[in-house]
């Protein structure tokens, strides 16, 4: 470099190294992950007195540890799935009426509103959740828990605002974005010639879609649906401030149960012990795994599905 | 069916019935996802107006009791913001030359295709998991103390992977007549790479680190497993808890009383006003420099 920045030999090498190295590192970030917390997790696991994978309570900082991710895991999955059920119905139409029923001049705008929605931070929607949502859901939990206490997940005797449901809402907010742009995408790419036949046959929109863009754009839809359900099961902030941090584990939704390992970690790290901190950091072993095989289970889908059709 | 009369069928009711029920039911969604924005940026501004005043930017909440009116969020966007210079300084150059490796040198080998399908799985990594292995790493195994810049390595991990992304996207626009005329006059391909692709693709990735800067610019869960909290000033981020903006209005938040509470609503207009000028600054260089892509 130095001498004569025309060598080949000389520049070029220390740069591909670089660039190579910059790859490597990502990957060693990656296993790095597991390895620390896989290490820093298992005195904290040794010293637990209790079952790690079934236990309920969590009760890492007494004398006589005894903690279980059993509750915390419950809620994480019961929450995640509620929050799904609820963001995929709406993102679907919200990526349907940007690509195919907004009008043109409109429509790229509006999916920058829908952006924005993913740039508010978490803390900002926990806030909003705890002291606009919690009690603004007291009204409508009390009709459903009234109504409709047949369905086992409305029923109960106590229905509260900070509920399992609350934050399932929270949370699908939160992840409409994420599965409203990647469908959306998905849509535009559906082939434009299916379409335009279907509609000369003199198909409605409607059945258009039905029969053109739907059956085309299922993988990404599925695959955007897997990564919404990966960033809910990790958010932390908005359930933390919402979530009642309880560890019973129950499926009715109205009532004051629910916590999710990423609550439990924010609620709990302030006066967490040493072995406190260690089954923290356990748990936290666990939520990482479960987004991991959720998102490279999308992952695969969209791989897969750009192979099938690039043929 | 059998025989079509003279001209054309009218669509059945049934049909038409259908299709106007889905088109309502797809601009309904629209306006479902709207209302919470709506909803959360009206009352950000609204409530976070009344304490979005000079001594809120320019005191910290030293000496600041629970129940006390007054304070500020000084000391946690001096913390925010060198946090997150600290975790661009860290993730920009592995992020883009990674980004480079993949699109430069890797030509879909099986490491590109690895370190590829990684990146993705590293977008999905929980926030607060990036903080606890850095509580594991940094702060447990090693010893260190709580530390802005303990906080900037966690967001580095959650920014690395959007950097790439973006980057390389970036450097796949550059049409390669560029890198095959800069090899014809026999420029080596690492000064290609410096001196034609990347100035050719500069802005678009300097749009996607500002993105990436936005995204990390609001994230709680790892700061709060790295950086600890403080209520004072401290502007060394190697030394001693800081404070974040993000934690700052966790931790107001989560105070019973109403000035408490205030803070929270001020301190979240003052992030989301950063993290709105970040989006902006990003799309007007997008903007700014390619105005003929425009559209997508």
């Amino acid at each position: 470099m130095r001498r004569s920045a025309f060598r080949r030999s000389r520049g070029d090498g220390p740069f591909r190294f670089a660039s190579t190295g910059a790859g490597v590192v990502l990957l060693g970030i990656m296993a790095a992950i597991g390895v620390f917390l896989i290490v820093k997790a298992i005195p904290a696991l040794q010293a637990n007195t209790s079952h790690f994978l079934t236990e309920k309570v969590w009760n890492p900082n007494a004398v006589q540890p005894a903690f279980g991710i059993g509750a915390l895991a419950f809620g994480t999955v019961l929450s995640s799935f509620l929050a799904l059920i609820i963001a995929t119905p709406v993102a679907i139409g919200v990526a349907l009426f940007i690509s195919h029923y907004a009008p043109r001049r409109l429509a790229a705008l509006l999916g920058y509103v829908i952006d924005l929605l993913a740039a508010v931070p978490s803390v900002v929607y926990g806030l909003w959740g705890v002291v606009f949502l919690v009690p603004f859901m007291r009204g409508p939990s009390e009709f459903l828990n009234t109504y409709f206490a047949w369905i086992p997940l409305f029923g109960g005797d106590q229905v509260v605002g900070k509920s399992m449901l609350t934050a399932a809402i929270v949370l699908a907010i939160m992840i409409l974005p994420i599965i409203a742009a990647i469908s959306r995408e998905v849509f535009l790419q559906a082939p434009k010639t299916q379409e335009e036949a279907a509609l000369a046959l003199g198909a409605t929109r409607w059945e258009m879609i039905r029969m053109a863009v739907l059956p085309f754009g299922r993988p990404g839809v599925i695959s955007a649906a897997m990564l919404g359900l990966g960033r809910a099961m990790g958010e932390t902030i908005a359930v933390a401030l919402i979530l009642p941090a309880t560890f019973g584990i129950s499926f009715e939704i109205l009532g004051p149960n629910g916590n999710s390992i990423a609550a439990n970690i924010a609620n709990g790290f302030g006066e967490a012990t040493a072995t406190g901190r260690g089954a923290l950091i356990a748990s936290g072993l666990v939520l990482f795994l479960i987004t991991l095989v959720v998102n490279m289970g999308a992952r695969l889908i969209i791989a897969r599905r750009k192979e099938f059709s690039r043929t | 069916m059998t025989t079509v009369p003279t001209g054309i069928q009218p669509i059945s009711t049934g049909r038409r019935v259908k299709d106007r029920i889905v088109h309502v039911l797809v601009y309904l969604a629209f306006a479902i996802a709207v209302i919470p924005l709506i909803s959360v940026l009206w009352l950000v501004v609204k409530n976070g107006m009344q304490r979005f005043d000079l001594e809120f930017l320019t005191h910290s909440m030293r000496n600041i009791g629970a129940r006390d009116a007054g304070g500020g969020a000084y000391h946690a966007i001096i913390g925010t913001l060198e946090q997150v210079l600290l975790a661009s300084l860290i993730a920009v150059p592995i992020g883009l030359l990674t980004a480079v490796y993949l699109v430069e040198y890797g030509s879909g080998g099986r490491l590109a295709r690895s370190i590829s399908f990684f990146v993705d799985v590293m977008t999905g990594v929980p926030s607060v998991v990036s903080g606890l292995f850095v509580l594991a790493f940094w702060i447990l195994a090693l010893g260190m103390p709580f530390s802005g810049f303990a906080g900037a390595m966690a967001l580095s991990i959650l920014m690395m992977p959007v950097v790439v992304r973006s980057a390389e996207e970036m450097l796949r626009l550059v049409p390669n007549d560029l890198r095959e005329a800069a090899y014809a006059l026999g420029v080596p391909k690492w000064r290609t790479i410096v001196k034609v692709v990347l100035p050719t693709a500069f802005t678009g990735i300097v749009t996607g680190v500002m993105l990436a800067v936005a995204r990390v610019a609001g994230e709680t869960a790892p700061l709060l497993l790295t950086v600890f909290f403080t209520d004072s000033i401290n502007n060394d981020p190697f030394n001693g808890p800081q404070m974040g903006l993000p934690l700052y209005v966790f931790d107001q938040a989560g105070r019973p009383t109403d000035t408490a509470i205030d803070r929270a609503w001020t301190g979240a207009l003052t992030l989301i006003l950063i993290v709105m000028l970040l989006n902006l600054v990003a799309r007007l260089i997008a903007w700014w420099r390619s105005p003929a892509k425009r559209g997508s």
